[in-house]
């Protein structure tokens, strides 16, 4: 371990904090210090247990054991967000701006200046525009904040942190929305940060990002503390090794070769839809086709349009060699095409209802006998399903949205899976799942690949696109820009793709 | 902090509140009933019983309509409205249809598919301009009830519509006769409940009605054709309708712009305090039946004594609605023991 001995004193400091949620633990002994004027970046695998640190470092959670320090006396810091007044300010993912209102009434939000009991517009706006000249953002404090850029909308979540004399600035993943230029830009701004002597959390799944950005790197795994390194003793590869903690053979299947002789299954010809410009692709059966690209990239545009989600302006859609028009859901899916939504909590699954109705909703036209409902053929799919994916419930009667991320994710792919798609469209398969799932879900694919059934794989997580398709598409506002494949399903070729640096010229 | 024995306490706080929410109506439709007979055993004669049934029929009957539109997420405020348009255009085409068809079978028949077809009409209105349209349910029908309402006050031409006298005669057995000594409407009542119950628990539209009340999102990528099921929903309700008023139209033999005043708040009422969950993913309609029943049996307990003036009708039929909500909110025994 290199720890600058010399170091200023943190500001902020975790000690031997761990966490559980009833009764499955999150984080176990994890200890991490943020210094006045650092970058400390945080990295690890979806559920690794950042978002539980971060939100403890903020106040958000309880630890159930450990301390918080601040300023080295222990502290339990107000919940809520209570902890801004401390000078601990955490900026969610989803930003938690008014969108209808302007920067300066958002930026003074809940604390307003007044005089003789009016709002004193004048001085807020004086003192926006003094912070705003200062991070170098070229807004005025009178523009609403629906008609600013995403990255604008960060930095006026940044404003309003630094005008609340905020001395650590935790960030979860705030690149993960923002193009190149707008992450140099935002890094500029963070240099500045950084100068007068604030404390910076920022978590990120770019590790180019965090090499460059960072003085000083945690990285977490299954709820551990693994190392705590400055940024200038390690590469990418060594974090992503140190993330995985194992040979990421282990993590993905065995892949079978392409046969790139097999039949076409699917074929779009300048697809013209909502975010989507004149995409044209194919898929072939048995085979695992990934989609990249930024989040916004029009990924789920293509297929939501393919599949009767959204409307088709323009294009042909072949579909086992046979042209079909505009399809509706249930069309597509009795011709054997369905997609697997992302967003499992507001479009795959109805929270409030137990595993059968929901398993069985998709395909549920299979379960009709004399016009009534055969529930006794859907407590066998159930119990079926439940082998088959090795759903983890205490209780088959249990609600849906008790049940852990994972085992919903492994629901969802089972309510789709049960009206036996030949093709099946899976949106972001592990958002959100603990590494054990994303293995089984990994292997399911492949399976499903072996059996002949072809897999496009939406994800915005580049090891799994590299790890388990056999071609990759990358996107790019709307377009195609690039197709992979073979030794070229890499990292650097995806971004490039991805980021607009390199365009392939297609047809 | 969650151990494990609070989550098991949890757990059965819940069991119990379901249950609750089952039998519920029909602990309090008894205890009504218990009140009732205590403050006037004629309460319980068969006349009166009779009486009850009947009455809660069309509220009834409309509420079972509406339990599909409310499980679905929708909601219609146009019944009461449409009952009395219907009603009032089928008096005047059977009157009408008097010198042409006489005043027999046919001629009633001929009113009774009229109003079969105009109550497939309105609530396909209804259901088309929620739907296609894309205004929300409450302003539609906000809308319609309006319409239908100021249709049949222009028809009766601000007084009253009345029935041929003879057709009186023909159609007054729908009303009055009974079968296997229940009255005819309580049977239509029956049948209706049966059939609302069948399609909403055992057939897949009451899934999909029950799928997009929960999460309409959830519905479109489930391959539910969300527009469809909707519509249909306000179909269902606008059939309902018609029945009711068919079996309504022989018991005055009129109409006016009176008729059906609030039937939608005690139809809504009726399915509210029978359980099925007004923001729409869970439905009951044997709850709703209570429900009806429980109105009805309000009514009928203040016009057997004086203890409270019949007057307040209105005012008890209020809280019991507010008590039967309270006593549903799912959360209320674990609220108490934090």
């Amino acid at each position: 371990m290199s720890v600058d001995t010399t170091a200023p004193a943190a500001v902020i400091e975790a000690v031997n904090i761990s966490k559980s949620f009833g009764p499955v633990p999150v984080l176990f002994s994890v200890s991490m210090d943020v210094r006045p004027g650092e970058v400390h970046a945080l990295i690890g695998e979806n559920g690794a247990g950042k978002s539980t640190l971060m939100k403890i470092l903020s106040g958000f959670h309880d630890p159930t054991s450990g301390q918080i320090r601040l300023d080295g006396k222990q502290t339990d810091l107000p919940p809520n967000g209570g902890a801004e007044k401390l000078g601990v300010v955490l900026i969610h993912q989803e930003l938690n701006l008014a969108e209808q209102m302007t920067v300066e009434e958002n930026v003074f939000l809940g604390r307003e200046l007044k005089s003789n009991g009016f709002l004193d517009k004048a001085a807020m706006q004086a003192t926006v525009r003094k912070y705003l000249d200062e991070i170098g953002l070229h807004i005025s404090p009178t523009d609403r904040i629906s008609d600013l850029t995403i990255a604008q909308k960060q930095m006026v979540e940044i404003v309003k942190a630094v005008s609340r004399n905020a001395r650590i600035l935790i960030m979860d993943e705030p690149t993960a929305v923002l193009t190149e230029e707008e992450t140099q830009v935002f890094f500029r701004q963070v240099e500045k940060l950084k100068e007068s002597g604030v404390g910076i959390v920022f978590v990120s799944h770019k590790l180019n990002e965090v090499k460059e950005i960072a003085d000083r790197v945690t990285i977490l795994r299954d709820g551990q503390w693994i190392d705590t390194r400055a940024s200038s003793d390690l590469t990418p590869d060594m974090m992503a090794q140190m993330m995985v903690g194992r040979e990421l053979s282990d993590l993905y299947p065995p892949m079978d070769e392409a046969d790139v002789d097999a039949e076409l299954v699917l074929e779009v010809q300048n697809l013209c839809a909502p975010s989507v410009n004149n995409v044209s692709f194919s898929l072939r059966k048995g085979e695992i086709l990934g989609f990249s690209g930024l989040i916004g990239s029009g990924r789920t545009a293509v297929f939501e349009a393919i599949c009767g989600l959204a409307p088709i302006e323009a294009g042909t859609i072949r579909l086992f060699g046979r042209d079909t028009g505009p399809m509706t859901v249930a069309e597509a899916r009795d011709l054997g095409l369905a997609y697997l939504t992302k967003d499992r909590k507001e479009k795959g699954l109805l929270l409030d209802k137990k595993m059968r109705p929901n398993l069985t909703l998709f395909a549920l036209p299979k379960f009709v006998r004399n016009f009534g409902l055969d529930s006794k053929a859907e407590e066998d799919a159930l119990n079926r399903a439940i082998r088959r994916f090795d759903v983890r419930a205490r209780d088959k009667e249990i609600t849906v949205g008790k049940l852990s991320g994972g085992n919903q994710q492994k629901l969802l792919l089972a309510k789709i899976m049960e009206c036996d798609p030949k093709i099946v469209i899976i949106d972001e398969p592990t958002r959100g799942i603990d590494v054990g799932t994303k293995q089984q879900i990994y292997h399911f694919i492949a399976a499903l690949a072996a059996e002949g059934v072809s897999v496009v794989v939406i994800s915005s997580e580049m090891p799994e696109i590299i790890g388990i398709c056999h071609r990759v598409v990358v996107m790019r506002e709307g377009h195609i820009t690039g197709v992979l494949t073979g030794d070229h399903i890499n990292e650097n070729e995806i971004m490039r793709y991805a980021a607009g640096l390199k365009r392939e010229e297609l047809h | 902090m969650m151990t494990a024995s609070d989550d098991t306490a949890a757990k059965s706080a819940k069991r119990s509140s379901i249950d609750f929410k089952t039998i519920g109506p029909a602990v309090a439709l008894l205890i009504l009933c218990i009140i009732g007979f205590l403050l006037n055993p004629a309460f319980i004669s068969e006349g009166n019983l009779t009486n009850l049934l009947t009455r809660s029929a069309f509220i009834g009957i409309i509420a079972v309509g509406a339990t599909f539109v409310i499980t679905a997420g929708g909601i219609d405020l146009s019944v009461g409205s449409m009952a009395a348009a219907i009603s009032g255009v089928m008096i005047i085409i059977m009157n009408n249809a008097i010198e042409t068809m006489g005043s027999g079978v046919p001629t009633v028949l001929l009113g009774c598919g009229l109003a079969i077809v105009l109550g497939i009409g309105a609530g396909w209105v209804n259901g088309t301009l929620t739907t296609k349209g894309k205004i929300e349910a409450f302003i539609v029908t906000l809308g319609t009830m309006g319409i239908y309402r100021s249709l049949v006050t222009y028809f009766a031409d601000g007084g009253t519509l009345s029935l041929n006298f003879d057709i009186r005669g023909t159609y007054r057995p729908v009303y009055y006769d009974t079968f296997l000594g229940l009255p005819f409407p309580v049977w239509v009542f029956i049948a209706v409940a049966i059939c609302g119950w069948l399609l909403l628990n055992r057939t897949a539209f009451g899934r999909y009605c029950t799928a997009i009340g929960s999460n309409e999102a959830v519905a479109r990528y489930s391959a539910i054709n969300v527009d469809r099921v909707k519509t249909l929903t306000y179909v269902i309700q606008g059939l309902c309708v018609s029945f009711a008023t068919i079996i309504y139209v022989p018991r005055l033999g009129s109409a006016s712009a009176s008729t059906g005043v609030l039937w939608e708040l005690e139809a809504i009422a009726a399915v509210i305090i029978g359980g099925t969950v007004l923001k729409g993913g869970y439905g009951r309609v044997g709850g709703t039946i209570l429900g009806a029943l429980i109105l009805t049996t309000i009514g009928n307990i203040l016009n057997f004594t004086d203890v409270i003036s019949n007057y307040l009708n209105g005012t008890m039929q209020g809280l019991i609605i507010i008590v039967a909500v309270f006593l549903q909110r799912s959360d209320w025994k674990l609220g108490k023991s934090k």
